[in-house]
């Protein structure tokens, strides 16, 4: 499986969904409204579970932007996978630890490492 | 904008509801910092905190109508960088704003706009009603 739209890139990874951002700030609100909306549908149609979201090349991102990975996390949880985030600069890395949402997500400091820490089968 | 006899670069604008006023805004403080020598993180902290500020301003202060705007104000130095963000609601506690860091809140996709304004600014006051919010970066402190 692989999908695009205009702000994301889907690909599938094993028993993995990987998702790629299009641009490098992921910021004003109508834009956000997009991601999540192209995740959810991308998720909810995924015959597999885990998600990985990668954030090489973004260099902004916005409390909106990390509401809908909030309600991404929830979506894949109900759906009995994991979702794991990777390649997040360290100036967003910082808005994570700031918030605390290091303590909810899953962070890896690459794609290999974590598709590597899904659980097998 | 303009720039004043003292090097302060500084403008006004008034917003409404759509994205390209704000990133109009966010384009012309960025200039302004570059001008100044800012530094990345500064530029990173500023860009991040307009957007949440405006964006507060628009949806929980003005309730997202069209017919009200946020107006903005700046001005920024060698030495800070002060926005004042107006909007035409009817203000609220900011005391009274939850704390997302809670475990018990931290899968509310809501509500962390003002604490990462507080994390990344100097200063932060909040006038009037509430619906005037003054943020303040000063560039020793991002040292």
């Amino acid at each position: 499986m692989a999908a695009e739209t205009s702000r994301l890139r889907f690909s599938l990874q094993g028993s993995v969904l990987v998702v790629e951002f299009a641009d490098r700030d992921v910021l004003d609100e109508a834009a956000i409204r997009q991601i999540n909306s192209d995740l959810v549908r991308q998720i909810e149609a995924a015959k597999v579970a885990n998600v990985l979201i990668c954030f090489r090349g973004v260099e902004h991102l916005s409390s909106a932007a990390l509401g809908t990975l909030i309600t991404v996390n929830s979506l894949v949880k109900k759906r009995g996978g994991q979702l794991r985030l990777s390649n997040i600069k360290g100036t967003i890395l910082e808005v994570f630890r700031i918030t605390k949402l290091d303590r909810l997500f899953q962070i890896f400091e690459s794609t290999e490492q974590a598709l590597a820490a899904f659980p097998k089968g | 904008m303009s720039t004043s006899e003292t090097g302060a670069d500084s403008g006004c604008v008034a917003i409404s509801a759509a994205a390209d006023e704000l990133e109009a805004l966010q384009t012309c403080v960025a200039s302004a910092m570059t001008r100044q020598s800012y530094g990345e993180h500064a530029l990173f902290a500023i860009r991040l905190a307009l957007e949440e500020a405006v964006m507060n301003a628009i949806r929980h202060g003005n309730l997202s109508d069209p017919a009200k705007t946020v107006e903005a104000r700046w001005s920024v130095t060698a030495d800070s960088a002060v926005f004042h963000i107006i909007d035409q609601g009817e203000g609220f506690d900011p005391s009274a704003v939850p704390d997302p860091t809670l475990d018990e809140n931290l899968e509310i996709p809501s509500g962390r706009g003002l604490m990462l304004i507080r994390a990344y600014m100097s200063e932060v006051r909040h006038h009037g009603l509430g619906n005037h919010l003054e943020m303040v970066f000063r560039r020793e402190a991002a040292a």
